[in-house]
């Protein structure tokens, strides 16, 4: 019999040295004390059971990187990228953990060293975060022309004819997963300066977002629509920037800040200064808890900390700002044609619920709504899948917690799904298609709006 | 490494045996600070003759096991020693049966424990054992530390409901503990030393939980006070008025600002402590056992007592009590927590020396802990780069643990001994006692490859 050969010390850690995790504060890695009491909440651990794929044991490997124990290995990277960046862990965590500024250091370590660097990667990843996603005009034209694509029925003929199977393996999963493209965006639909009838009660900024004007830009008509009613004025920029939220998570700390300069001073252009502003709107999640925190990420930048630090005071969730000015009672009934009230469930995105700690506000607007009946939804905090770019990336994690999620709103049995943040509603409406579901998905301005026009289309076709 | 790895997967699929660096340091530790170690292997095993295989295989070649639940101890309990093989049980996770007739549940060893409590409460049953850890920890993890909890006072701790158990030995052998009668005097009851054994006697692979009838009503109450010691006062005067309520939990003032810097759900900020109190039973038994206790507690000193409007405060008091020793880490890098018991008519004596050693050593300490145990938690906010603190933190941890002994108490209510505190044991139990643990040890794990250099060396 042999004996076996134990091995201990570690093996060598073949990989880059970090720059981002090893200059971050020795606090903010220590403030874990790796109690486990947010391994429950996060969705890789409770899936898997491995402790390595929990915030604790990420964390670990964080600090490890940090403290030169452990180089940026693919392994290590990889499990970054395994991370939906759902940030439930934050919210479950007593610690104050800051689980966000550590994940976005890691990934930028990650993508600073290459250490997942393929060819194919590297050329999408260039081609969507440096080219398309920094571009308004292009993300724009690209949108135009899938909306052609999908209008002409051609996606239709190309799935039918199987021609989609000559695609790279990656596009084919992508394809059913792409949303309806809009025919409008943004700016055909809302004026530059929109003003109430009578004097205003608040003058807001709002910004569009990227998906939000390619997929749903009535959403953003909508939330006009309802401010308008709330008797604010809108000014909305024109040809609005990402607001970089997919770069700061994505590892492109610099693109992410060079889309913060852009949007501050797009805002300060349309709307005189920011000092003139009351709060600067988002309607989606995703974007709010990233645009709410330009003051860290421009921190270092003397020409916009300040201003930065004026935007991150006034940037404010659409749902938040409506219960903080008192909203105004939605007049329509939204009841079913027989009396029955409409059956509404709300799922919270992420980045409103862990990121912004807004839960209650998007439940107390949904049950204002005449004839709107809440039903509320088991695990509605629990990740969709969708999370930025993680349907794509990580498709098998992500369609289980969509068949988890689709589950749980058919045991609600709503007619429709309320949810504040596109990247949710893409991943759902694909769900409700994989699915065989029927269920709308809406966002709350759409129902507000809704009441308040007391019809359900907006300037088009709804 | 290859040879171990391979040998183990003639008997465990290969991707169930983790071996990368990353995740050997993702299992380098478990909830308690500045303990680290680096296993050779982390093993996920999903059966009990799994677990058999690996611990035979270990015993063969004299490697050390180092069973594993969720990682949530206090003591050091599973992490690793370098060089060894951590058997990680939170795979092995099935419910198998749940006898309403006999009030039981038999659960695998790697179950969650609030996974047990929801199973009993969808039947109008009460698993009462409920640590602060409850949401992660798992049962085997609760038995091999004895765990407490916040109803410890009225319902007992978890040896109170363990009925019988399947154990893996060190050579692999299993064997079967105990049944579903509540008498059974046949032989030694040798699952009770199982029970606390902290995984260096054997790996605990199923077990039969007693469970009780859910009691009909409960109250919740908090109590503020402007001495901390009042608070103490309250507790022996409660115990002494021939009152048992389930729940007893002290917070004092760092504690509870850090608490309610994390839950938000209004806590007295600027009291110096509060106590959480909560009396369970016939709904009539519960009126009057409550409102004897706001009696006593203002008797006492309590600036205020509130009594919860309704299950969902409730709820979410005794919730946000849980998360106070990880809420303290808001204050300082390093958060080194104790486990200092006293019987409960010592109380006020110990929150008094507490306070005094913190004062005499400039430290900050934050306490909290289970009052109607006797179980206090004094937890020192420091940080582990100051070496001039962390050595006047030794000194008062060590003043501490004397004093708790000298009044009759112990070194660990719950949290069990581990890495952390074997360097007081001796002192704690004595000679004998410790010499007859030792023989145990031998009996059982000749060739010390269960969790070896915890407990004692
Ligand atoms: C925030 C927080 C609050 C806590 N509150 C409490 C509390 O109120 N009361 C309390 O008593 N404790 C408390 N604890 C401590 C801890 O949660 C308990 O000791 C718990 O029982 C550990 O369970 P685990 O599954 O995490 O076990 P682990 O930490 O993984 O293991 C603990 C010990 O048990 C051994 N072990 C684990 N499973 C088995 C098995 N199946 N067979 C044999 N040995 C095994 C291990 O080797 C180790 O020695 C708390 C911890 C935290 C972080
Ligand atoms: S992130 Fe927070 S909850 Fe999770 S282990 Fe660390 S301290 Fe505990
Ligand atoms: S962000 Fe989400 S997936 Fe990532 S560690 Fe936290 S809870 Fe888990």
């Amino acid at each position: 019999m042999h004996s076996p050969t134990i091995e201990s010390p570690l093996p060598p850690s073949p990989g880059a040295k970090p720059i981002y995790l090893k200059d971050l504060d020795f606090g903010v890695l220590a403030q874990c004390i790796h109690c486990g009491l947010c391994l429950p909440t996060c969705p890789t651990y409770d899936d898997t059971k491995l402790e390595r794929h929990s915030p604790r044991g990420r964390i670990q490997l964080m600090k490890n990187v940090a403290e030169g124990r452990l180089d940026v290995t693919k392994t290590f990277a990889e499990e970054m990228y395994f991370c939906l960046g759902c940030l439930a862990c934050e919210t479950a965590c007593p610690a104050g953990v800051d689980y966000t500024r550590m994940f976005e250091e890691a990934r930028g370590d990650i993508e600073r060293t290459g250490v997942l660097n393929t060819e194919s990667r590297s050329w999408i990843r260039g081609l969507l975060l440096r080219g398309v996603f920094t571009r308004p005009w292009l993300l724009r034209l690209i949108g135009r022309g899938m909306y052609l694509y999908q209008a002409s029925g051609a996606d239709r003929l190309v799935r039918k004819l199987a021609l989609i199977r000559l695609a790279p393996k990656n596009l084919q999963e992508l394809e059913p997963l792409a949303p309806r493209i809009r025919p409008d965006f943004s700016d055909d639909l809302i004026g530059e300066i929109e003003t109430p009838a009578a004097k205003a009660r608040a003058r807001v900024g709002m910004l569009t977002g990227c998906v939000q004007d390619l997929t749903y830009s009535h959403v953003n008509r909508d939330t006009v629509d309802v401010l308008i009613a709330n008797g604010c004025e809108v000014v909305t920029p024109r040809m609005q920037h990402c607001c970089g939220s997919l770069h700061g998570h994505n590892g492109e700390i610099e693109i992410a800040k060079d889309m913060a300069r852009r949007n501050i001073d797009a805002m300060e252009r349309s709307a005189g200064s920011l000092d003139d502003l009351d709060a600067i709107l988002t309607n989606a999640g995703g974007c709010g808890s990233h645009l709410k925190h330009y003051d860290h990420l421009l921190d270092d930048d003397p020409r916009y900390a300040a201003r930065a630090v004026q935007w991150s005071a006034k940037v404010r969730d659409i749902h938040e700002f409506l219960v903080t000015l008192g909203i105004v009672k939605p007049t329509h009934s939204l009841a079913e044609p027989d009396g029955k009230p409409l059956e509404v469930t709300y799922h919270e995105s992420c980045h409103l619920c862990h990121g912004q700690k807004i839960t209650k506000q998007p439940r107390d607007l949904l049950k204002l709504i005449p004839g709107v009946k809440l039903v509320e939804l088991a695990e509605s905090s629990w990740c969709c899948g969708s999370a930025g770019v993680y349907n794509i990336t990580q498709p098998e994690m992500s369609m289980k917690l969509l068949a988890r999620k689709m589950a749980n709103i058919a045991k609600t049995k709503a007619s429709v799904v309320a949810n504040g943040n596109p990247g949710c509603s893409v991943q759902l409406e694909f769900g409700t298609r994989k699915h065989g579901s029927d269920v709308e998905i809406a966002h709350p301005m759409t129902l507000l709006a809704r009441s308040y026009r007391g019809k359900r289309q907006c300037g088009f076709q709804n | 490494m290859p040879h171990l790895v391979q040998d183990i997967a003639a008997f465990i699929p290969l991707d169930r045996i983790l071996h990368s660096r990353e995740d050997l340091l993702a299992y380098g530790y478990d909830g308690t600070a500045a303990l680290h170690g680096v296993a050779a292997a982390v093993v996920m095993v999903q059966t009990t003759a799994e677990v058999q295989a690996l611990v035979k295989y270990c015993a063969e070649h004299g490697i050390a096991v180092v069973g594993r639940g969720s990682g949530t101890g206090l003591s050091g309990g599973s992490v690793p020693s370098n060089g060894c093989v951590v058997l990680c049980l939170t795979q092995m996770d099935k419910v198998l049966e749940l006898d309403e007739k006999n009030l039981t549940i038999f659960v695998e060893c790697g179950v969650i424990t609030a996974k047990v409590a929801e199973i009993a409460d969808g039947v109008g049953l009460l698993y009462p054992p409920d640590p602060g850890s409850m949401r992660i920890s798992t049962i085997g993890g609760n038995v091999a530390e004895n765990s407490g909890g916040l109803r410890g006072l009225k319902y007992g701790i978890t040896r109170d409901y363990v009925m019988g158990m399947e154990v893996v030995l060190a050579d692999g052998s299993l064997v079967w503990l105990g049944n579903k009668c509540v008498k059974d005097v046949a032989g030694y009851s040798m699952k009770d030393i199982f029970i606390g054994s902290e995984g260096t006697l054997g790996i605990i692979t199923k077990i039969l939980l007693k469970l009780v009838p859910r009691p009909q009503a409960k109250k919740t109450m908090l109590a503020t006070y402007s001495r901390m010691d009042a608070a103490a006062e309250t507790v022996s005067a409660i115990i002494a008025a021939k009152i048992i309520p389930c729940t007893l939990e002290f917070l004092d003032k760092i504690t509870l600002n850090c608490v309610e810097d994390y839950a938000k759900i209004g806590l007295p900020r600027d009291a110096e402590a509060i106590l959480l109190m909560e009396a369970d039973g016939h709904p009539a038994a519960v009126e009057d056992q409550a409102a004897k206790m706001v009696e006593i507690a203002k008797q006492c000193g309590a600036t205020d007592v509130q009594i919860a409007r309704d299950a969902d405060e409730a709820t979410r008091l005794a919730s946000a009590r849980r998360t106070a020793f990880s809420a303290l880490a808001r204050v300082s890098p390093t958060t080194i927590l104790e486990d200092a018991t006293v019987p409960r008519s010592e109380l006020t004596k110990m929150i008094r020396f507490v306070q005094e050693v913190g004062a005499r050593h400039r430290l900050k300490i934050g306490t909290f802990g289970h009052m109607g145990d006797g179980n206090l938690h004094p937890t020192f906010l420091t940080d582990e780069k100051n070496l001039d603190e962390m050595t006047r933190v030794e000194i008062a941890m060590k003043e501490i643990f004397d004093f708790a002994i000298s009044l009759g108490g112990t070194i660990t209510g719950e949290h069990g001994v581990g890495l952390a505190k074997k360097p007081f044991l001796p002192a704690a139990i004595g000679e004998a006692s410790l010499g007859l643990m030792k023989k145990l040890k031998a009996a059982l794990d000749p060739k010390g490859i269960l969790n070896p250099g915890k407990i004692f060396d």
